[in-house]
This record gives structure tokens, C-alpha cells and sequence, in this order.
């Protein structure tokens, strides 16, 4: 029983492929596969825009929406609405076909990542053995986008939010890639599906996951910075700073298009945090062995919903960066940090199973992490502000 | 130690979320049209004209007999933005003071122009023009609807004392101790009539002589004057 429970969507895929001739039967399953990851995630996508709204506005003390149904709860429907009937404008100098492809590549690509990610035991779209590879391309290839929308709508703030934008992706791919190397080094396999079988191991009933080690803890926190600003969520939001840039490189999109890119976002910020889940907090893997009853998909949405919130949680508390700033810190200490987490998951993997390696990674990551936040914040002055001209 | 600031916001963020669920210090948002706060009596927004019920003049509505203003057009005048309208009456009423005054056919302002800078107020000689605090003015006709004419205008002096309290009261102090003098100067002009039509009519029998005694020698000769 537990065990159809938990796979309640595999059975019930073949449950409905039964019917078709077995000719159509492999085609159906990818379609059905396809469909469903069509209807989640922009649900999940409803369900995290009504959190964000409430959720800030109780941090900011107040209420938030609470006025389109019950508690505001059907806030996410009339928002949709409202989008869909808005005129969709093009700027008579844009050029209509780039500006156009822009939202829609977006989409299609952020959807391509969720491909690889494996949502529950056995529930993975496509199976491959370079999988991160494959979702690290994808997830790449929304800077494209961005850059497309900023340039084809032949606007000062678009461009320079594009710019922005392309910029800080750039600079944020490189950690979060060196960040998920550690992870790679790790297991011995690109294939997300294995990363999550070598953490889906319990000792004394806890799990193996890689953010329980001190290489995995420094890279998970690593990960997770570079990813906020891979999503261009505050405190990184710099691309779409609404206080210099309008919208960033979204200024002069309208109606569906600019849902579509509200859409690209959060289906993107989803897919990350379902990827940081994957690598670092064990996939679809219980937290406890007592628990492992739990269908292992409950586990993969648990986990995507709960970082969403500290996506939240960061915004509501965090100003935005300077450019400067933001630079600074992905090239001189990001960087650099993941890059020395490289050798110490090595040392992890060749210290053997002792107690020494604990100690020796933990001690390597401290020392490391608070001489290099020294050095950085070496000559930075903290104290009221001072105005040369003003006064 | 970096990333310290953070956590010390984190973790002041996740108070006021928690907090925002228990204590009403930390959810200080009030759900306007089902709750309202206490008016303030600071608070003003656009002009209205102030009418007495007591001092009533002339026909018409209650509104438009007891109103303070006078048409002096001080108001349309010092308007920076020229959001009042003023036509001056043909004929007269009497004011609260007893009187003859001119009187607005017309008072419009123009609440979409008005900037709320409450110089008609400080201009006005009459304490007729006042600021209001209603601010629930939102209409479908934003040319019409938002010119508002003198009924719409004209509100009681028991609403300005409902609105401004201290301010009323020292307006009303200022025009009782105004009547009062205009009273005693208007008792003194009586008095004075009065006595003048008093010496009149209660003199000639004991005064004749007397005019005849002072007038009749200069009558005398004037007689004797015209006799010749």
C-alpha cells in the first residue's frame, strides 16, 4: 500500500498508457510525463506568488492581500487574469520578432531543466547520465533571454538591466558550478538520480545528505548565494531594480509577455531550489530513517516549498546591492571560497571514514571563511553616512 | 564576522512575522472600510462654507439663509490655484450682526484643482470658509462630480465644532464678543436714537419755552425782518 502510495503517479501513467496501442505507449508516457510537469510547477508557481505576497507583507507588518477570496487566497487567479486581459504593447521601435521570442524562450528553457531533476523514487523525466551537465546548459541559456528581451525592446533601462543581468549571471554561474563540482567529485556520477541514491543512505537512522558534511555545508551555502543571484531574486535583483531601472530588462513587456517572464522567474526559482535539494539536502530522501514511509515526492515538494520560503525570508529582509558590491563579492570571495572547497572535498574523499576528516575540513572551512571575510571587509567603513557636497 | 548583519535581520524579519500573528504591535495595518481610526483634528483636505441655523435671513433653504459668506470674493482672489468660482447676489440680507450683506448666487470649488493650501481660510474676514476633513470623495464624473456647488458646500457650524473643536469654539468666541459689541454699539446707536428722538418728543412741552425764549428773539427779528 505504502509502496503504491509512492508511486501513485508511475502506476496511474501506466494505468492510462494501458489503454493506448503499443505503438503510442513510450510516446504517451513522455507526454503525460510532460503535461504533468506543465501543471505542477505552475501551480506551484500560484502557490509561492500568494506566499511571497502574504508572507512579506506579515514581515513588513501588515496584512497583505486578503481581500479576492477567502484570506486573499484566490489573490493568484485574479492576478493571472489581470495579465492575460492587459493590452499586450511592442515599442514601435523594438524589434517585434526578438522581443516576442524573448519571453517564450525563457519559458521553454526553464522548463527544460525540470527534464532531469528527479521529483520522487522512479519520477524522472529523462534518465541521463550527464543530467546536471544538461541542466547547467539550460539554466545558462536563460541569460540569453534576458539579454534578448533587454536589447530588442530598444530601451535605456531594458539594456541596462540586460547588462546588468548578463553580468551577474555570468559572474554567479562560475560558483554555482564549482559549488555542485564538490558534489559531483563526491558521488563519481553528472547523474542526478545517482547524486540522490549515494544520500539516500541512513546511519543510526540520519541520512547521509551531503549538506550533513563541511565541504557540503560550506558548498550548500555557497550554492545557495549564487543561486539567489542566478535568479535575480533580491538581494540580487539589481537587473530588475524597480527604484533605478523601472523593470530592468522587462520595462517595456506587458499583458502575457510580462507574465510570462513573472512565470520564467519563479518556475526558475523552483527549479533551482528543487536542484540545490537534489545535490545538497538528499533529493526525494526522507530526513530521518523512521520516516522513510513518506512518499518520496511529498519529501521533493517539502523540500523545493521550504527553500522557496527562505527565498522569501531573504527578501523581505535584505536591501539591494550596489553593481560594485555584488562583483566584489562573487569574484573575490564566492569564487574563491568554492575553489577551496574543491580540495577540501578531495581531502573528504581520500581521508578515509575516521573522525580526523571532520576535523581537519571543518577547521580548513572556519579558518578559511573568517580570514577571507576579514581581508575583504579589511578597508570597508561601516558608520553613519557622510555627504561631501550636500551639507 | 561576516554575514552576521544578516542573521540578526533574519531573525528580526521572522519576529515580526511571527509577532504579526499574536500582538497587534507588530501588525499595525488597520482594514479601512470596515475599520476606521479616530479622526484627527489637524487633519484638513478641501474647503466647505459655514452656516448658522440660529441666523436666518430671508427665504430659501435653511443652508443658504444662514450662511456666513458674504461674497467678498477675498477668497477667489487670493487662490493659487484658482480653484473658486464666485457670483455676488443682486440683492441684500441681513449677517449675523444684523447687517445688510451681499450674498453667494454662486460658490463652486473645484476639488480636482484645490491643493488643500487652506489660504481662503486664513484670508477669509468672515470665518465663513473653513477646511473639511471628509475625504471619502471619490465620484464616476470626474468634471462634475468633483465641482462641488454651494449646497454641496454649505455644512453647520455644529459640524465644524464636531471636526475642528478648538478651533470652532475660538471662532465662536471671537464672533459672540464681535456681536456683543456690535450689540452694546448698536444698544449705545439705539440709546442714543432714542434719546434724540426722546429729547424731541419729550422735550417740546418743557423745552418749548425755552426754544421759544432762545428762538424768539431770533425769530423775532426775522419776523420783523420779512415784516418790513
Amino acid at each position: 500500500m505504502i509502496d503504491k502510495l509512492d508511486q501513485v503517479f508511475v502506476l496511474l501513467t501506466h494505468w492510462v498508457v494501458g489503454f493506448l496501442p503499443a505503438f503510442l505507449q513510450p510516446v504517451a508516457i513522455v507526454v503525460i510525463a510532460v503535461a504533468a510537469i506543465l501543471v505542477t510547477f505552475p501551480g506551484l508557481f500560484a502557490i509561492c506568488v500568494l506566499l511571497e505576497r502574504k508572507g512579506l507583507g506579515r514581515m513588513q507588518n501588515r496584512l497583505g492581500p486578503n481581500r479576492v477570496g477567502p484570506f486573499g487566497l484566490l489573490q493568484p487567479v485574479a492576478d493571472g487574469l489581470k495579465s492575460l486581459t492587459k493590452e499586450d504593447l511592442v515599442p514601435l521601435s523594438a524589434d517585434a520578432a526578438v522581443h516576442f521570442l524573448a519571453p517564450v524562450f525563457l519559458v521553454v528553457v526553464v522548463f527544460m531543466g525540470y527534464a532531469v531533476l528527479p521529483v520522487g523514487r522512479h519520477m524522472t523525466l529523462v534518465n541521463m547520465d550527464a543530467g546536471l551537465l544538461f541542466y547547467f546548459a539550460m539554466g545558462a541559456s536563460t541569460e540569453l533571454s534576458v539579454f534578448m528581451a533587454g536589447w530588442s525592446s530598444r530601451n535605456k533601462y531594458s539594456l541596462l538591466g540586460a547588462m546588468r543581468a548578463v553580468a551577474q549571471m555570468i559572474s554567479y554561474e562560475v560558483p554555482l558550478l564549482m559549488s555542485s563540482v564538490a558534489v559531483v567529485m563526491i558521488t563519481g556520477s553528472l547523474s542526478l538520480n545517482r547524486i540522490v541514491e549515494a544520500q539516500n543512505q541512513y546511519t543510526w537512522g540520519l541520512p547521509h545528505w551531503y549538506i550533513f558534511t563541511p565541504w557540503g555545508f560550506a558548498g550548500f551555502v555557497m550554492f545557495a548565494t549564487a543561486a539567489t543571484a542566478e535568479t535575480n531574486r533580491s538581494p540580487f535583483d539589481l537587473p530588475e531594480g524597480e527604484s533605478e531601472l523601472v523593470a530592468g530588462y522587462f520595462t517595456e513587456y506587458s499583458g502575457f509577455k510580462f507574465a510570462e517572464f513573472f512565470l520564467g522567474e519563479y518556475v526558475g526559482m523552483l527549479s533551482i531550489s528543487g536542484l540545490g535539494a537534489t545535490l545538497f539536502l538528499g533529493g526525494w530522501s526522507a530526513p530521518l530513517a523512521v520516516l522513510g514511509w513518506v512518499p518520496s515526492w511529498i519529501w521533493f515538494f517539502g523540500k523545493v516549498m521550504l527553500s522557496m520560503c527562505v527565498f522569501i525570508w531573504l527578501r523581505g529582509t535584505l536591501p539591494r546591492l550596489r553593481q560594485d558590491q555584488l562583483m566584489n563579492f562573487a569574484w573575490k570571495f564566492v569564487l574563491p571560497f568554492t575553489m577551496l572547497n574543491l580540495f577540501v572535498a578531495a581531502a573528504w574523499r581520500f581521508m578515509g571514514d575516521g573522525w580526523e576528516r571532520w576535523v581537519v575540513c571543518s577547521v580548513v572551512l572556519v579558518i578559511a571563511y573568517v580570514v577571507m571575510a576579514r581581508v575583504g571587509m579589511r578597508r570597508k567603513h561601516f558608520g553613519p553616512r557622510s555627504y561631501r557636497y550636500a551639507e | 564576522m561576516l554575514g552576521e548583519g544578516i542573521l540578526k535581520g533574519l531573525a528580526e524579519t521572522a519576529r515580526n512575522f511571527a509577532g504579526s500573528f499574536v500582538s497587534a504591535e507588530r501588525l499595525t495595518t488597520v482594514e479601512y472600510p470596515e475599520q476606521r481610526i479616530a479622526p484627527i483634528e489637524a487633519t484638513r483636505d478641501f474647503p466647505f462654507l459655514v452656516y448658522d441655523v440660529e441666523n436666518r435671513d430671508g427665504g430659501g433653504p435653511e443652508w443658504e439663509a444662514g450662511m456666513r459668506c458674504v461674497a467678498c470674493q477675498i477668497c477667489e482672489k487670493e487662490c493659487p490655484p484658482k480653484c473658486i468660482f464666485i457670483e455676488k447676489s443682486k440683492d441684500k440680507k441681513l449677517d449675523y450682526l444684523g447687517k445688510a450683506q451681499f450674498y453667494p448666487a454662486r460658490f463652486d470649488i473645484d476639488i480636482s484643482v484645490c491643493m488643500s493650501c487652506q489660504i481662503c481660510v486664513e484670508v477669509c474676514p468672515f470665518d465663513a470658509i473653513k477646511m473639511d476633513t471628509e475625504f471619502e470623495l471619490a465620484t464616476t464624473d470626474r468634471f462634475g462630480g468633483l465641482l462641488l456647488d454651494r449646497e454641496q458646500l454649505a455644512k453647520t457650524n455644529e459640524y465644524y465644532h464636531k471636526i475642528h473643536p478648538t478651533e470652532a469654539a475660538e471662532v465662536d468666541a471671537r464672533l459672540a464678543e464681535e456681536k456683543a459689541k456690535a450689540d452694546a454699539k448698536a444698544k449705545a446707536a439705539a440709546a442714543a436714537a432714542a434719546a434724540k428722538a426722546a429729547a424731541p418728543a419729550a422735550a417740546p412741552p418743557a423745552a418749548k419755552p425755552a426754544v421759544h425764549a432762545v428762538a424768539a428773539p431770533a425769530v423775532k427779528p426775522a419776523e420783523g425782518e420779512t415784516k418790513p
